[in-house]
């Protein structure tokens, strides 16, 4: 009853349970934290606006994107990844998301920032639908933890749109 | 000489009630283990409750060697949602996030394009032959939680299967030798 393996073993599924017990709690401390981060979006520019030879239109825009996630960094957070999408309907899909940017952010630091860009990756429709299109612009991030639960929320901008014809 | 004469003499005098008894005691463990696998199944809705990640593309957010919770609901997919989904003829289920959604208006149906956040690219390179698109039979989860370095342990025993039958050598030895 007291040789070594039985030690070992008793050893290695405490110390086990207990690293268990405490990535729970970190990830539970989580839920205290009060957040209120902001952000504000502006199209500064579009720069082309046409449609692809086989039948989809594409966009490209220049965004100013400034915002202030610092109140999402807890002890517990490894980083908060964070992407802008346009978000619209057309007479085919009911919801079309496109995420036009996004970035890691890796602490605190780098939380609060602006930045002016033309968007990482293509927004493409499927169809010609976007003439004259309104559309919201919505900052999503997802906040990763250490340990535990990762959880997600947005902030949905309205009001943009796109030009009526193509360019 | 002698040692052989020992080690029948030990091999005879394990009764057949005890031998039976770690027998029945080694299956409940492995029963016990796969109800709860099952169960793990069945309460989180999807076909693989816990992933290892195994590539280095959704990094720095997750390395290789951390293990991932999953969960699948009937709750439609967005963007930004990190999902593990399987390519047709591929057997490595992948772990990326959802950057692009086309969802139909009456079906439901819905198109996704995924990318992992330390990929240049998005994974159009990673679909089958001429896909464009993912739908939703190929997901099989969302990623709602993580624990970092736990699934090292899978990776060693993946690709190295020595250590796999090292272990299970031992184990078994054990287990006969054992006097209780």
């Amino acid at each position: 009853m007291h040789s070594f393996g039985y030690r070992a073993n008793a050893l290695l599924t405490f110390s086990v349970t207990a690293l268990a017990f405490i990535c729970a709690i970190a990830s539970l401390s989580d839920n205290f934290s009060n957040q209120n981060p902001s952000a504000e979006i502006q199209i500064l520019n579009i720069n082309r606006f046409k449609k692809q030879s086989y039948e989809n239109d594409e966009v490209s825009l220049t965004l100013d994107i400034s915002a202030d996630l610092e109140s999402l960094f807890t002890w517990n957070t490894k980083q908060v990844f964070a992407f802008v999408a346009a978000e619209y309907e057309t007479p085919k899909n009911s919801l079309n998301q496109v995420s036009l940017w996004d970035a890691i952010i890796p602490d605190k630091e780098h939380a609060k920032f602006r930045i002016q860009t033309s968007n990482k990756y293509r927004f493409i429709d499927q169809g010609h639908n976007l003439r004259g299109k309104e559309f919201n612009l919505t900052l999503h991030w997802h906040v990763m933890p250490k340990t535990g639960k990762m959880f997600a929320d947005k902030i949905v901008m309205p009001g943009y749109s796109l030009p009526d014809a193509y360019k | 000489m002698g040692w052989i004469g020992e080690t029948i003499d030990s091999i005879k005098s394990i009764q057949i009630r005890q031998l039976l008894t770690q027998a029945i005691s080694l299956g409940m463990i492995v029963t016990s283990a796969l109800i709860i696998w099952k169960t793990l199944m069945c309460v989180t809705g999807s076909e693989s409750p816990v992933v290892v990640v195994l590539s280095g593309s959704m990094e720095p957010g997750f390395k290789r060697g951390d293990i991932l919770f999953l969960h699948m609901s009937k709750d439609p997919i967005r963007a930004g949602e990190i999902v593990v989904f399987n390519v047709d003829g591929r057997d490595i289920p992948i772990v990326h996030r959802v950057i692009k959604v086309h969802e139909r208006e009456n079906t439901g149906d819905v198109d996704v394009l995924t990318k992992g956040d330390n990929n240049y690219g998005d994974d159009r390179l990673l679909y089958a032959e001429g896909q464009q698109w993912l739908h939703r039979h190929h997901i099989m989860g969302r990623a709602v939680g993580f624990l970092p370095y736990v699934g090292w342990v899978t990776i060693i025993m993946t690709e190295k299967p020595i250590i796999k039958y090292i272990l299970i050598g031992a184990l078994g030895l054990l287990v006969i030798t054992s006097k209780d």
